[in-house]
């Protein structure tokens, strides 16, 4: 084996050098009835050339890898530098552990200060760790934050957040006696129904709300705050989309007490959904309450400057069963290659993507929205992504789109919602070139027709 | 500096790099986009100003691709690494990152899959998961397999849910509600006790006895106590012993009507050996970053894997992966699951790179990985217990613990020892864990380390106890070969800085 | 060797005590600052809560360890030190001056009459340092 660097001959001698003659005789210590005494159901070893091969052919069948794609909800196909994957691919950050050991981790330390001063000034926020699983993940985590701050049970979200969160949400809070009560979808305007809020009292931990929310419309994050604090709730905002961050009013510019987003936007690879990173961000009041690592500066006997974990008193390693979390690290390379990201596209960068991504998903809104049969049934003002009201089965429409026009038209919201069969979620990004847009134009048209 | 004992490593220009925050230059920039080639409508009319940010981005910095490539590259040499030498972090296993798999991952046809695609046009990213399912049951000894859980304590949190799920449906709600107590080893992981909490449970000690192993008696005391719900066992556990009583630890866990859920970060040494599934285990997670060389990223991405009994099967979260004929799809019909766990379908890339781990070894690689592993780590007890106190006689698994005993009256403790490895070229070893071995040095060589590094980590350690002996300062204001020393830790909580800020702002702030 | 004043009253959680009327003022011992080693964090009730003696009422915290703190007696909270937010070393360079922690109105002052005497503090700590 390739990967193992000493020879049959150097294990005879290390083994003789421990008092052993076989190497069967290491596991000694195990039982002889729970040994395994057959060789694993498991294929010999495949070469490089075989591994390859096998994988290429796997990867073929994935065909909806190389064709033009509108999907979004909650993974985004966004333009990411070439520099990110070959500094990501430096042996020194790739394979590095936590850094535990901060005289020998100074690399990973300083770039995560770095992310985490970045993520605040996207959400507009004043402290950020260092990284949660994802966003869906961190989403469940901050209700569980808000638990923990104002020690109140009822917890309001709005039914407009991405299904899979909510599912999360629902998984994480299912022992702690939370309530997650949904909060309607207005019809009219596709953004949640502030109707309900008047039920806020002094029972409510917090309203969870997500802008642009599953439909791509933004919410008034703003107004609901006010509402939120009013009843002495905190405000949790969920983002989905990052890039929207280059251009819409920060969460934390609204009265957010707690944002969290999903930062695949950011450079990272589609990958069949994951490793994504979420994002996790707060005010300096509850950063005591944060889960996961968090990085700060610090100076040695010299005043030389670095940077060290810090606030390790909240964690499951010392805390055990009362810890803010169970979460053991963090994300480590995939906030690393968004660090990356936002530092190369930087200032200028990030707010030309989110300004292209908005302008051709307007151009494809009102081409799609002229077309005969085709309606926008939601009026809210909206970053990239928005729903379109199909005249027949969407599922159906966006088989026939794949297989005759190789374009992956969009979601079909059918997956997650009864009663929405002829509604799809349509997102355009940067990457979607105007020739794609009109060619999903057209083969829309030419379907519906 | 002494070095003359120092063979790895040779003291060497390290270059110096400030914040990216301090580099910026108004007017720089590091991307290309092609122009909007869309009509531009007035911003007015699509996003009401109200809506919009009004801070122009002040602050994100504004540097050249140039910029970016020497910052991250001059800082990246400031972190040890794998691909330098030997990792020893004891209950990590830090072990060789294949490049073949790193690219593999990075297949097109894998990369740029979106989740949400339809199944028919994913069906080689199911085969996959489907796949790679079935190996980790075949090498549990566990029938059902969930890869969704993105980090081993978030598979832990999943195992303990599943538990819970299924011992409500055993018993019935209101007869399983008293049964809430998780029994768990003074030498677990600290995301042990997390876990079983997010899960509702009540937490309660198992001691170890002076031999290291699960104490017995007190098992069996807490379990005729009542309401038990399961024990979480590491095994071998945290000490690097394998647990030779398991089979009656879980007879007498199961005749309590509780579960056992063994956290599987140890399975290193285990894999092709022996299978948790013929222990008498019922629910595990397995770590893809550890045991299956997934790369540990400076802290992530990882993958968390859970196996169970086919008892505890209909319990594992949606949705699962299923094959129907030729055909792999996604199964949400499970009326009993636990719910999500994660958006989507858990870390995939990682799941890509475990696969191509187990296939590149095949069989007999994997058990040639396992004997190789606790060889290394069998030689290295055997290499330092002259000069270090060995708390536990029993021979060692894949990771041997020692402590600071001898060193300690000279006063050079744990920290210092680990320390001083750092001047030796080595990155330390686990230190002060697991909680219940005072000045614990907890040893994990992994089957990626060669005889020589072996033979230099053994000789840098004893040259340590010589120095503490003979010169207990030297290692005590270790180390002296770094870009920095010891930080000051307690200011920085004191006052916590957690990010960058502009000079001006900074006293306002 | 720890620092045990001669005119404060101790309990075998490593508090102190210091009797103004009907006020106990009340902190952690020189003993107890130096094994917990730096200080970084002080979490303290709010004035207003009340307490039954030997309960929890709030921790300390150094870089890794986080440790509870315990009412050597019943009460009221009447006044917290806030300055420990700042500077909680204030807790280990003077844990009988300014490094207090709260004031409490006793609701059994007798209970003082069971803790510790300076003597028999020192006694007790000896014999848990062996």
């Amino acid at each position: 084996m390739r990967y193992i660097p000493n020879s049959p001959a150097e294990r005879e001698e290390m083994l003789r050098a421990v008092g052993l003659e076989r190497a069967s005789q290491l596991f000694d210590s195990i039982p002889a009835d729970i040994r395994l005494e057959k060789p694993l159901g498991v294929p010999s070893a495949l070469s490089e050339m075989e591994l390859l091969e096998k994988f290429n052919r796997m990867a073929e069948r994935n065909r909806a890898a190389t064709r033009p794609s509108f999907l979004g909800a909650g993974a985004y196909s966004h333009y990411a530098p070439t520099i990110i994957d070959h500094l990501i691919s430096r042996s020194e950050f790739f394979t590095a552990y936590t850094p535990y050991q901060p005289e020998i981790s100074q690399g990973t330390l300083q770039a995560i200060f770095e992310f985490q001063t970045l993520v605040c000034q996207l959400t507009g926020m004043e402290v950020a760790n260092a990284s949660m699983y994802d966003g869906s993940t961190a989403l469940a985590e901050a209700v569980l934050m808000a638990e923990r701050i104002t020690r109140r049970k009822r917890v309001i979200v709005s039914s407009a957040i991405h299904p899979e969160y909510l599912a999360v949400a629902d998984t994480y809070v299912q022992h702690y006696g939370i309530e997650l009560e949904r909060l309607e979808i207005d019809e009219q305007t596709g953004r949640t129904s502030t109707e309900a809020l008047a039920s806020l009292d002094d029972k409510t931990a917090a309203v969870v709300i997500q802008s642009p929310n599953f439909f791509g419309c933004i919410e008034e994050v703003a107004a609901i705050a006010e509402r939120a604090h009013a009843a002495g709730a905190l405000l949790v905002v969920a983002v989905t989309e990052s890039a929207s961050l280059g251009l819409l009013r920060s969460p934390g510019a609204s009265g957010a007490d707690i944002v969290v987003a999903e930062g695949q936007s950011f450079g990272v690879p589609l990958s069949f959904g994951g490793p994504y990173v979420g994002l996790f961000a707060t005010r300096d009041k509850y950063a005591r309450q944060i889960p996961g690592r968090l990085v700060g500066e610090a100076y040695d006997k010299q005043g030389r400057r670095g940077f060290v974990l810090t606030l390790a008193t909240r964690e499951q390693h010392i805390r055990r069963e009362k810890a803010t979390s169970n979460i053991c690290t963090n994300e480590g390379l995939i906030a690393l290659a968004a660090t990356i990201y936002m530092e190369t596209m930087g200032r200028r960068g990030i707010e030309e993507t989110a300004r292209q991504c908005a302008q051709k998903a307007a151009y494809a809104a009102r081409r799609i929205g002229e077309l005969q049969g085709y309606t926008l049934p939601f009026s809210a003002p909206r970053f990239n992504e928005f729903v379109v009201r199909a005249p027949s089965n969407a599922d159906e429409l966006l088989s026939r789109l794949a297989s005759e026009k190789n374009i992956t038209g969009g979601l079909a919201l059918s997956r997650y919602y009864e009663g929405r069969e002829t509604d799809f979620l349509v997102c355009v990004t940067e990457t979607n070139s105007r020739a794609e847009i009109d060619a999903l134009v057209e083969g829309l048209r030419s379907i519906a027709g | 500096m002494d070095s003359t004992n120092i063979t790895k490593v040779t003291p060497h220009i390290s270059h110096n790099e400030h914040l990216i925050f301090e580099r910026s230059q108004e007017g720089r920039i590091g991307y290309s986009l092609p122009p909007l080639d869309v009509d531009e409508t007035p911003l007015d009319e699509l996003i009401p100003a109200e809506l919009r940010r009004d801070d122009d981005l002040e602050g994100v910095p504004e540097v050249s691709e140039v910029d970016v490539v020497r910052h991250f590259t001059r800082i990246s040499t400031w972190n040890y690494s794998i691909d330098l030498g030997m990792y020893p972090l004891g209950s990590c296993t830090m072990k060789y990152n294949s490049r073949l798999n790193e690219k593999v991952a990075r297949i097109p046809g894998f990369a740029n899959l979106h989740p949400l695609a339809p199944e028919s046009d994913s069906q080689g990213a199911l085969e996959v998961i489907y796949e790679l399912q079935e190996y980790l049951s075949e090498i549990t000894g566990l029938a059902g397999v969930t890869l969704q859980p993105a980090a081993g304590a978030h598979g832990e949190m999943t195992g303990v849910m599943m538990i819970r799920a299924f011992i409500d449906a055993r018993d019935g709600r209101e007869a399983s509600a008293k049964r809430r107590v998780m029994l768990i080893p003074d030498s677990a992981h600290g995301t042990n006790p997390a876990s079983a909490m997010l899960a509702g449970f009540t937490v309660k000690a198992i001691r170890s006895t002076s031999e290291g192993f699960t104490d017995l008696e007190h098992l069996r005391e807490m379990c005729a106590a009542g309401d038990v719900a399961g024990f979480m066992l590491t095994n071998p556990n945290t000490l690097g012993l394998f647990e030779k009583n398991i089979r009656e630890i879980c007879d007498i866990v199961h005749e309590a009507g509780g579960l056992v859920y063994m956290d599987g970060a140890n399975m290193n040494a285990l894999v092709g050996v022996a299978r948790p599934g013929d222990m008498g285990v019922d629910v595990i997670h397995l770590n893809l970053h550890k045991t299956f060389s997934t790369p540990h990223g400076g802290g992530g991405p990882g993958c968390g894997p859970c196996c169970c009994t086919k008892e505890l099967e209909p319990f594992l979260p949606v949705p699962r992966v299923v094959k129907d004929g030729d055909v792999f799809k996604l199964d949400y019909n499970r009326p009993q699951s636990i719910g999500r766990v994660k958006a989507f379908y858990g870390n995939f890339g990682m799941m890509v790179r475990a696969l191509a781990y187990i296939l590149t070894h095949g069989a007999e690689g994997l058990r040639e990985v396992t004997e190789a592993a606790v060889l290394n780590a069998r030689y290295i007890a055997e290499g330092l217990t002259s000069d270090y106190e060995k708390p536990f006689n029993a021979p060692p698994m894949h990771e041997v613990v020692f402590t600071d005993k001898r060193q300690s009256r000279k006063g050079v403790h744990t920290l210092d020892i680990a320390k001083r490895l750092i001047d030796y070229g080595f990155h330390p070893m686990t230190i002060y864990f697991p909680l219940i071995v005072q000045g614990a040095m907890l040893i994990e060589p992994t089957e990626s380390v060669g005889r020589q590094e072996l033979d230099q980590f053994i000789e840098a350690m004893r040259s340590i106890a010589r120095e503490a002996k003979e010169n207990p300062d030297l290692v005590i204001n270790a180390p002296h070969s770094t870009r920095i020393g010891r930080l000051d830790e307690a200011a920085a909580a004191r006052r916590p800085i957690l990010r960058w800020k502009p000079k001006e702002s900074a006293s306002a702030a | 060797m720890a620092n045990v004043p001669e005119d404060l009253q101790y309990s075998k959680d490593h508090e102190w005590l210091r009797v103004e009327g009907d006020v106990a003022v009340i902190g952690i011992t020189d003993y107890a600052q130096n094994s917990l080693g730096d200080v970084v964090y002080v979490e303290l009730p709010k004035a207003g809560e009340k307490f039954e003696a030997h309960e929890s009422f709030g921790s300390v915290e150094s870089v890794k360890a986080v440790s509870e703190i315990f009412t050597p007696v019943s009460g009221e909270i009447v006044e917290v030190n806030e300055s420990l937010n700042d500077e909680p070393e204030k807790v280990n360079n003077d844990p009988y001056g300014a490094g207090w922690m709260i004031r409490m109105r006793m609701s059994s002052p007798g209970e003082v009459d069971s803790l510790l005497s300076g003597v028999e503090y020192e006694e007790f700590t000896s014999g848990e340092t062996e």
